[in-house]
């Protein structure tokens, strides 16, 4: 195992590397208020993060990363086109052991903000991480999310439907669950279905009271708009099944990028509204060969990073040590114009960009003699 | 050294065990006076009884300060991070039952999944600025369980007691809490999400992996154990 010493002086050495293409060196704190992480990742970032308390600055959390951090300190300066890069320790915490997985490790990563160009950044990322990474002789694999979001946001079906599926991009047993419901593929709940009888003959008022006291924050507006989306809902005609299976074909998609990209275009005949995000592909991939990248070497996988990389809404990438498939990615990033969006209160910040573990990048050079 | 057999120091908790105990010859004794936690059990040489408050028996396993204990399986799942490497079950008792569940006010209608509930987690976030809130003491469980359901827009508060009034004081607008009978959730003007099961507790046996286990705490182990077993098969 490299010792601390070395895994600091090769972040130090990577982060010069992106120094080098003009990006600003910046340090966030390591103590970060939890409040936008907590608001961001829910509940759920309580099991991956470290949470401690500060009597006068309230909850704070031991930074789990630095894309938040570097993204609300631009925001902060107030935008523009800009390039960073930093280093330092992430801290993770583990409800099971995972193996190959430290609590406390190195990252070091390079974050574009531009919106000039956003193929051409995205080329420039992945071609430096590339460069970076060649002498270790890794798996690249990328994909797109925003395929997945410019098929929903297509869907010739109701906004409630295509919201409900937007909001579960990132949870794909959730998103399944959704489509089977609304191609008609799954039973309607006992309770649902006496209640939607209830509400052609009964006032939805009555309904409610019937039901019980009315309690609690949540009104029985709020209840009643929903009763009528649910209603609105079941009257919808179903979506067709050959409109699920090729989202099934699409995101089934695991091939190089030129094959994938075939596929694509072939499922874009019959679901037009993908064509945008396929052109956008192409101009990537086009800007990637340019840069030098030998795609053939790249796996293209279409449901990259749904689970793992929330916010992230386009182009996503990540390299791993086939060997070592125990290990974490040694890098791993995207395009996250989601996040900024959120942190930026709406306003379009386009950003793309990426982290390396140095710590894994000394371990697989030592095991390859490097 | 002995075996230390950690069992519940109250209540119908420790009735129940020293009746399970008993019903299978091992007859647990408190010894010296009433107030004193100390026991023997079924007379074999080399058991010590420590008595504990249940919700302290998890910890006592996990650190292997106890060699067995008896407490629910709630909490050692909520408890106990990774718990099947910690400890080991040895016999579910059949007492001490207890479902551990999502409820929400009677009054809404339009929800009866946690399906409906994540969708009325996205609505309520647009409306009122913040998320979902759910009152529960079983952090861990709850959290695990909404995740694999892929519920978002919610945050967990913590309760400690009276959970099932949280939402009518307004400060929760769902509760995940311990119920055997569902009468405190019905006063409370609440409903049992229909697969709002999150987990189904009992009293159990369970063995400590991180405890010593040298010559003297096994031969005690395998003469209790043989002795439970024997009652099993007879």
């Amino acid at each position: 195992m490299p010792s601390k010493e070395q895994v600091r002086a090769e972040a130090a050495r990577l982060q010069d590397y992106f120094r080098g293409s003009g990006a600003q060196a910046v340090e966030p704190d390591i103590l970060q208020p939890a409040h936008a992480l907590l608001d961001l990742y829910g509940e759920d970032i309580r099991a991956r993060a470290y949470v401690t308390a500060d009597p006068l600055m309230g909850e704070q959390m031991l930074r789990p990363d630095f894309t938040v951090p570097v993204v609300q300190m631009h925001v902060a300066s107030g935008g523009g086109e800009a390039r960073y890069t930093y280093a330092g320790e992430v801290f993770r915490r583990q409800e099971v052991a995972e193996p190959g997985r430290s609590n406390e490790y190195f990252q070091v990563g390079m974050e574009i903000f531009d919106a000039e160009d956003p193929a051409e950044a995205e080329a420039e990322i992945f071609a430096r991480f590339t460069a970076a990474l060649a002498p270790l002789g890794l798996r690249a694999a990328m994909g797109d999310i925003g395929l997945l979001t410019a098929v929903v946001q297509g869907l010739e079906t109701s906004e409630a439907r295509r919201s409900a599926l937007m909001r579960h991009i990132w949870r794909p047993k959730r998103f399944r669950a959704l489509l089977d419901r609304y191609a008609g593929r799954s039973k309607v709940p006992t309770a649902r279905a006496t209640m939607l009888k209830r509400l052609q003959n009964e006032a939805p008022e009555e309904i409610i009271s019937d039901a019980g006291l009315i309690i609690g924050l949540r009104e029985p507006t709020e209840i009643i708009e929903r009763m009528r989306t649910l209603q609105a809902e079941a009257a919808e005609p179903p979506l067709s099944g050959h409109l699920v299976e090729m989202i099934d074909d699409l995101l089934d998609i695991r091939e190089t990028p030129a094959n994938a990209l075939d596929r694509l275009r072939d499922i874009a005949v019959d679901l037009p509204a993908l064509d945008m995000a396929v052109e956008r592909l192409e101009r990537r991939l086009e800007a990637m060969r340019s840069h030098g990248v030998d795609l053939d070497r790249v796996e293209f996988e279409a449901s990259y990073g749904r689970t793992t990389m929330e916010y992230y809404d386009g182009f996503v990438f990540g390299f791993y040590a086939g060997m070592y498939p125990h290990l974490p990615p040694v890098a791993s990033g995207g395009r996250y114009d989601a996040l900024t969006r959120v942190l930026a209160q709406g306003r379009e910040i386009p950003a793309v960009g990426g982290m390396i573990r140095p710590g894994l990048v000394l371990e697989l050079g030592q095991e390859g003699g490097l | 050294m002995t075996l230390k057999l950690g069992v519940p120091s109250k209540g119908r908790l420790m009735e129940k065990t020293f009746d399970w105990f008993g019903e299978r010859g091992l007859e647990i004794r408190r010894t010296g006076s009433d107030r004193e936690y100390a026991g023997s059990v079924g007379g074999i040489d080399g058991v010590d009884l420590v008595l504990l408050s249940a919700g302290e028996i998890p910890r006592e396993l996990q650190a292997g300060r106890i060699h067995l204990g008896v407490t629910g399986t709630d909490l050692v799942r909520e408890r106990i991070a990774g718990w099947e490497s910690r400890v080991e079950e040895l016999a579910r008792m059949g007492f001490g039952q207890a479902d551990l569940i999502i409820a929400v006010p009677r009054c809404w209608v339009d929800v009866d999944t946690v399906d409906d509930l994540d969708a009325a987690a996205a609505a309520f976030r647009r409306e009122h600025g913040h998320r979902l809130r759910i009152a529960t003491k079983y952090h861990r469980l709850v959290r695990e369980y909404l995740r694999d359901a892929g519920v978002a827009d919610y945050k967990l508060v913590d309760s400690q007691g009276a959970t099932e009034g949280t939402v009518k004081n307004l400060t929760a607008e769902a509760v995940a809490d311990i119920t055997s009978t569902g009468e405190t959730l019905r006063a409370n003007h609440l409903k049992i999400l229909s697969d709002g099961l999150i987990h189904r507790s009992q009293a159990t046996l369970f063995k400590s992996r991180a405890a010593l286990w040298e010559d003297a705490e096994r031969k005690a182990y395998r003469e209790l154990t043989g002795r439970l077993a024997s009652f099993r098969d007879s």
